[in-house]
């Protein structure tokens, strides 16, 4: 009864990560073999996958159709789009998003990676580093999923050879330090036969290192919060017409980041006007202090003008407010390239705008990372620097210090879809 | 609390009150779909927290087949009742008898509810629909974005899903299509059932183990209802059994178990070994991508 009881309030961290490389350098697979190794696979999960895979003569059981579900993946072999897993061990909780190598779908990529607080970046041991590896480590670093882990992957076929690995390691921290990589371990694994994945390898005694499930079991997280800059997006004003709450009006959200308390003074974005936090409300009752990534109900000392879209934060700390955006786009539509004087909608925090495209500054080539200044348009999986003028002005941060309040979307007007991905520098 | 980490049942149901207040800011007529499972009752039960001491702000919707467990028609009234939101009943039942569908041979409505609850979504032009699914359910569910946008004819491309970056959910659409939201994407059946425990939240009895009289069909546990009648030849017997799921009465199987409370469900569901979809309906079965091909013709 005490186990169950402890279980049912069990404080598990939650880890997401997802993986990245190019196609066919085994992520499904390292997934698949994650999962089975750590035994966190259901019988008839395994049952179904085992039986598709001798129906259609494979000569093992194809771990990556543990992730790779659609008809039209299965067919191709390949992944399309992301597979969310879940697993959990003693230590942790884990959330993987499965993503595609493949460079047509390289927004599903962004998907999975956009919220992840670890990326695994797989090589393929024969292959070296290719366009599509270098694109994806680039793309994770911009997100600024702050740790990676390269996973130099079919080990089992260079005999697991240290010198292959080597180069690999090299040519890769050569490249980062182009990038901002803040964190980066790298490990040699086969996905396939499983060494370093869940259990330590016997046949590459020269690596020392963790393995794979250790490393993600153990790596700390906790700090990569913004526990600093109070930024509290108003998603929606609770105000209920009863009797028993008639005068109740709260700013529901959920906490960006910062800590907040009652008593704290908070300035409202974009009026400008302050007031003071009376309380904190959860359908549980009133918080003593709250944050990241809670969703709370705010109350305010005063009667102020406040509705979605505004901003909650400190006056000695504000987020900037500003019409005139410089970001990072990686443009994600095959339909239409982002054109310079575009107009699109915007989304970014709870807060909805139009913008047009004042400047394309440059178009980055991701394998050498040299800018092309003589670029009008992004199309499809290009990344380049744009600047935009919003209808109204955003409550933001650079990205690289709020993930929070410093990334936005690029949505098409016409048809709604979900075009660009905006990175506020 | 002090050192700023929550657990993470914590950081599910906050996610999940986000995306609730997400929608109803930003779009025109959402509704909850509400079974009377244990899915659509957490469902309702965060929705509830998400917006008080306010009520709801959407009505909830049960697309029913007439092949309920009574009991759990009961509890759906009674919880309704209790939340005070307005319950919309589309009948599939209804839609038969209208020639609108038409009951396939072997009596199960699963497949036909789909129509249904097009027919209903366009009558009261809902543009955001709460399902409760979760991606570790299933292989198809697994690839499905928290916001899930449907065309005009309700159909999912999972081809050609929308880009879905950090919390920025985009919920805009047409008139006539939709964005299946799914609040619960990101839980798995044990953190529903962990989460039902902390939070008290009270279930239909089929959800637990009490002594009942069943048929065994090809390995499953099937008690005899008013749907499920012994077949001949069929033995009936008594076992103990208790419900993972409940759908319709004639789909969904029970699983032996000895729990009867919820810690004791707890402590069997740490320990199973078959999927909850696996152990209990016998509507998923048909081909390896029977979620995926109903999914594409507009089912949850
Ligand atoms: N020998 C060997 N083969 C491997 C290993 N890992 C993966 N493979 C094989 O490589 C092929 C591609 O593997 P996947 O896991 O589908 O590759 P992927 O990176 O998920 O591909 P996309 O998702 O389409 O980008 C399959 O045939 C795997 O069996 C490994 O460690 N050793
Ligand atoms: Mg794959």
């Amino acid at each position: 009864m005490t186990d169950t009881l402890t279980s049912r309030e069990d404080t598990h961290e939650l880890l997401r990560f997802a993986t990245a490389g190019s196609v066919d350098d085994g992520k499904s697979t390292l997934i698949g073999r994650l999962l089975f190794d750590s035994k966190a696979l259901f019988d008839d999960q395994w049952d179904a996958v085992e039986a598709v895979s001798a129906g259609r003569g494979d000569e093992y059981t194809d771990l990556a159709l543990l992730t790779d579900g659609l008809r039209s993946e299965r067919e191709q072999g390949i992944t399309i789009d992301v597979a969310y897993r879940y697993f959990s061990t003693p230590e942790r909780k884990f959330i993987i998003a499965d993503t595609p190598g493949h460079i047509q779908y390289t927004r599903n990529m962004v998907t999975g990676a956009s919220t992840a607080d670890l990326a695994l970046i797989l090589v393929d041991a024969r292959k070296g580093l290719v366009e599509q590896s270098r694109r994806h480590a680039f793309l994770c670093s911009l997100l600024r999923v702050p740790h990676i882990v390269l996973c130099v992957n079919k080990m089992d076929l260079v005999d697991y050879d240290e010198a292959v690995f080597k180069k690999i390691e090299n040519e890769f921290a050569a490249f980062a330090t182009k990038l901002e990589v803040p964190d980066l371990t790298v490990i040699p694994v086969s996905a396939l036969k499983g060494d370093n994945v869940v259990n330590r390898s016997e046949n590459m005694p020269w690596f020392q290192g963790p393995s794979l499930l250790h490393h993600l079991e153990k790596v700390h997280i906790a700090s990569d919060r913004n526990l600093v800059d109070v930024r509290f997006p108003v998603q929606h004003v609770i105000r209920p017409h009863s009797n028993d709450n008639h005068d109740f009006r709260g700013y529901a959200g959920q906490i960006a980041s910062g800590v907040m308390k009652p008593g704290d003074e908070v300035m409202v974005l974009p009026s400008g006007f302050t007031s003071r936090i009376a309380s904190i409300e959860t359908a549980d009752g009133p918080l003593d202090e709250a944050f990241p990534p809670l969703s709370v109900t705010v109350r305010l000392e005063d009667e102020l003008d406040v509705s979605r879209g505004d901003m909650l934060c400190r006056p000695g700390n504000q987020a900037r407010v500003s019409q005139d955006i410089e970001a990072m786009v990686c443009w994600m539509d095959e339909a239409r390239p982002l054109k310079l004087r575009g107009k699109y909608a915007v989304k970014h925090t709870t807060s909805d705008v139009r913008a047009i495209v004042k400047d394309v500054q440059y178009q980055l080539d991701i394998n050498t990372l040299h800018r092309d200044e003589s670029a009008t348009e992004l199309k499809l999986n290009e990344i380049g620097r744009v600047t935009l003028r919003t209808t109204k002005p955003l409550l933001c941060d650079d990205y690289r210090r709020n993930r929070a309040t410093g990334g936005f979307i690029i949505i098409d007007e016409a048809d709604n879809r979900t075009v660009g991905a905006g990175i506020i520098v | 609390m002090s050192d700023y980490r929550i657990s993470h049942i914590a950081a599910l149901e906050a996610e999940a009150i986000f995306i609730f207040r997400e929608v109803a800011a930003t779009c025109q007529r959402p509704v909850l779909l509400f079974s009377g499972g244990k899915d659509s009752i957490v469902m309702l039960h965060l929705a509830q927290k998400a917006f008080a001491p306010a009520p709801i702000p959407f009505p909830v919707m049960h697309v029913d087949t007439g092949q309920n467990f009574a009991e759990v028609i009961d509890y759906r009234d009674r919880r309704v009742a209790e939340a005070g939101v307005q319950l919309i009943v589309a009948s599939v039942q209804d839609a038969i008898d209208r020639g609108m569908v038409v009951e396939p041979p072997d009596g199960t409505r699963n497949r036909i509810q789909t129509p249904v609850l097009l027919e209903a979504a366009e009558k009261y032009q809902f543009d955001a629909l709460f399902g409760g699914a979760r991606r570790d359910e299933e292989k198809a569910r697994a690839k499905e974005r928290v916001f899930s946008f449907r065309d005009d004819f309700g159909q999912w491309d999972p081809k050609n899903q929308r880009p879905e970056l950090w919390n920025l959910y985009n919920g805009r659409v047409h008139p006539g299509e939709q964005i299946r939201v799914f609040p619960l994407s990101n839980w798995t059946e044990l953190d529903v059932w962990r989460y039902i425990g902390s939070e008290d939240i009270p279930l239909p009895e089929v959800y637990f183990s009490a002594e009942r009289q069943v048929v065994d069909r090809g390995g499953m546990l099937y008690a005899v209802n008013e749907f499920i009648k012994p077949r001949e030849g069929e033995e009936v017997f008594y076992e103990k059994i208790r419900y993972r799921t409940v759908g319709d009465a004639n789909l969904t199987a029970g699983v032996r178990s000895e729990a009867t409370t919820i810690d004791e469900i707890i402590a069997e569901v740490e320990v199973t070994r078959i999927t909850e979809r696996g152990a209990t309906r016998g509507d998923d079965k048909t081909s390896e991508a029977a979620m995926e091909d109903r999914k594409r013709e507009g089912y949850f």
